[in-house]
């Protein structure tokens, strides 16, 4: 990564990094350093004095059996998006790396839904599920199923998993069929060869040589659906019904801005963000690996 | 055997295109219903063409709870744009001076940056919006678009970009004469012109689809978006209008769609060589 030939002068690039290093500071060490003191702090019933206590929003936070079950819920959630949106995107990848007749115009319609916003797609999926409009929930209740989102948790957690996936199907699909195209068609063709057909060609050549594409994706699914999908939920149940579909964001914007506890919010930030670098820690000995810086 | 796995994948591909397709066509459709039928559950797959006056409608008067959604598009146009372009102004300038450059604490500014990485604003949002506060920056366009602005993906993006650019490159230019802003300017910016392109997609519909933030951060109706105006408009649980609600989610996706389908293939190319 070092270059050989490089511009004399250490004015002119202290100058053209500062804008990028103010920003930085100013809305991301500056918030991280509030976020740790205000976790660390507690204010009064009349907001009047703020009182150093140590560890003890942390404990209470653990301690709290709702903020226990939305960590699971929110592994779950997450687990049930990723797995959702990246085996459909692979399974369409797969399919449109095909010699087919209209592939190109495959691609663009696979690939559109990635513009779409989260709030967006939840307000499409309250078209198709909603109890008394949707075209599926009025079937499904039609068809004696008790379907009713604002009371069944069950039901709407798997409402806000089925938006959330939909909207990333395209994200993964384009990773796959580019990682799928990149492997040599010799590999393949050596394959054939040897008589490996079908699925257990995939199963054995092409899925090994896929897998650093799908590692990466199984992160950025997780970052997705544990972060982005704050507008879906929000749309959608605003965490409900009872705290069914409250994940950590979801809890730290309840907390935050609805109840104004900013100690236990910030400590939940600051929970998220250890979360968040140790995922991108992860990331990174990854992408180390694969570009060899 | 090849001419069936032909058919498998055809059919695989546009069971999934009507998947993505279909929400889409039935929000449309729903768009040009009457409300009272939508209430009623007579939704169809039919849009009736008379009534198509709908999105006229919220265009220009907006709906219920919000305002017009004319001017929530200008709103949404100015963030998605100040956030694209500044982000990649930004990135381009710094990934430039670490890249091309050896001044005191290079690595430490770079890894200041580069820690942000996955940093993702609904993480810090609290204490963002507390800084915003002292920065008296809560309820105006700045602070829409501002904070979103500062990341690190696009620096590391363009650091890739600029480092495989060939040492023999930038020897010529100096042979000819060329300072460093003037190699920026000439050189550098039009060779990385696909991945620049490739990035503004990104971080317009980035810009575009955020929610949390403008939440957050704006509270006055002149400052709504077009995505927080359609979630304000279904919070009104009574009396959705659920017609007017289609029509404006169906104009919240024209631009960013409209961005991805024009510029897909540098798009594409940008996301995967870059890896996010």
């Amino acid at each position: 990564m070092e270059r050989r030939t490089i511009f004399a002068g250490w004015k002119l690039p202290l100058l053209l990094v500062a804008p990028q290093l103010v920003l930085t500071f100013v809305f991301f060490y500056w918030p991280a350093l509030v976020a740790a003191y205000e976790s660390l702090t507690r204010t009064d019933a009349f907001g009047i004095h703020v009182v150093f206590v140590g560890l003890a929003n942390f404990r209470d936070l653990f301690a709290d059996p709702l903020y226990r079950a939305a960590i699971l819920r929110t592994v779950e959630f997450c687990a049930a998006v990723t797995a959702l949106s990246l085996g459909l995107g692979l399974v369409l990848a797969v399919a449109a790396d095909r010699e087919l007749r209209g592939r190109n115009l495959y691609r663009v319609l696979m690939i559109w839904p990635y513009a779409v916003a989260p709030a967006v797609s939840a307000v499409l999926w309250i078209l198709l599920l909603n109890p008394q409009i949707g075209l599926v929930g009025r079937f499904l209740i039609a068809h004696g199923i008790r379907w009713d989102y604002a009371l069944n948790g069950s039901q709407a957690m798997l409402m806000v998993v089925l938006a959330s996936a939909w909207k990333q199907v395209s994200y993964n699909f384009i990773f796959v069929l580019a990682g799928l195209q990149s492997i040599p068609k010799a590999v393949i063709e050596a394959a054939r060869m040897d008589g490996a057909r079908g699925l257990y060609r995939f199963r054995t050549v092409v899925l090994p040589l896929l897998s650093p594409t799908l590692f990466f994706l199984v992160v950025v699914d997780l970052v997705y659906a544990a972060f982005d999908t704050f507008g879906t939920i929000w749309a959608m149940t605003q965490g409900g019904p009872a705290q069914a579909t409250q994940t950590l964001v979801v809890k730290v914007y309840n907390d935050g801005v609805v109840n104004l506890d900013l100690g236990s919010s910030s400590a939940q930030s600051v929970v998220l963000m250890v979360g968040v670098v140790a995922l991108t820690a992860l990331q990174f000995r990854f992408l180390g690996r694969r570009s060899g810086t | 055997m090849r001419r069936s796995a032909n058919w498998l994948a055809h059919s695989v591909l546009i069971l999934g295109a009507l998947l993505f397709a279909l929400p889409i066509w039935l929000a449309f459709c729903a768009a040009t219903l009457d409300p009272a039928a939508i209430d009623r559950g007579e939704l169809s797959l039919i849009p009736r063409l008379d009534h198509i006056g709908s999105f006229w409608d919220v265009l220009v008067h907006g709906g219920p709870g919000v305002p017009p959604v004319w001017r929530m598009l200008v709103v949404s146009f100015g963030m998605a744009l100040a956030i694209a372009i500044g982000k990649i102004v930004i990135s381009i300038l710094s990934a430039f001076a670490v890249v091309f450059f050896r001044f005191p604490l290079r690595r430490t500014a770079f890894w200041a940056i580069f820690v942000t990485l996955m940093l993702p604003v609904e993480v810090r949002i609290i204490p963002t919006y507390a800084v915003m506060g002292d920065l008296h920056m809560i309820d105006t366009f700045p602070g829409l678009a501002v904070p979103l602005i500062a990341s690190a993906t696009a620096t590391l993006l363009f650091r890739q970009t600029f480092a495989a650019i060939p040492d023999e490159l930038v020897e010529a230019a100096r042979m000819d004469g060329a300072g460093p802003l003037r190699f920026l300017k000439d050189i550098l910016i039009p060779v990385s012109a696909a991945n620049l392109a490739a990035l503004f997609v990104i971080l317009f519909v980035y810009g575009w689809n955020q929610y949390l933030w403008p939440l957050v951060v704006a509270t006055s109706p002149n400052l709504d978006t077009i995505v927080i105006g359609i979630v304000k408009m279904i919070g009104i649980d009574t009396s959705t209008e659920w017609n007017k609600v289609m029509a404006t989610a169906v104009i919240a996706l024209i631009p960013p769609v409209a961005v991805v389908v024009s510029m897909q293939r540098w798009f594409v190319r940008g996301l995967t060589e870059g890896e996010k």
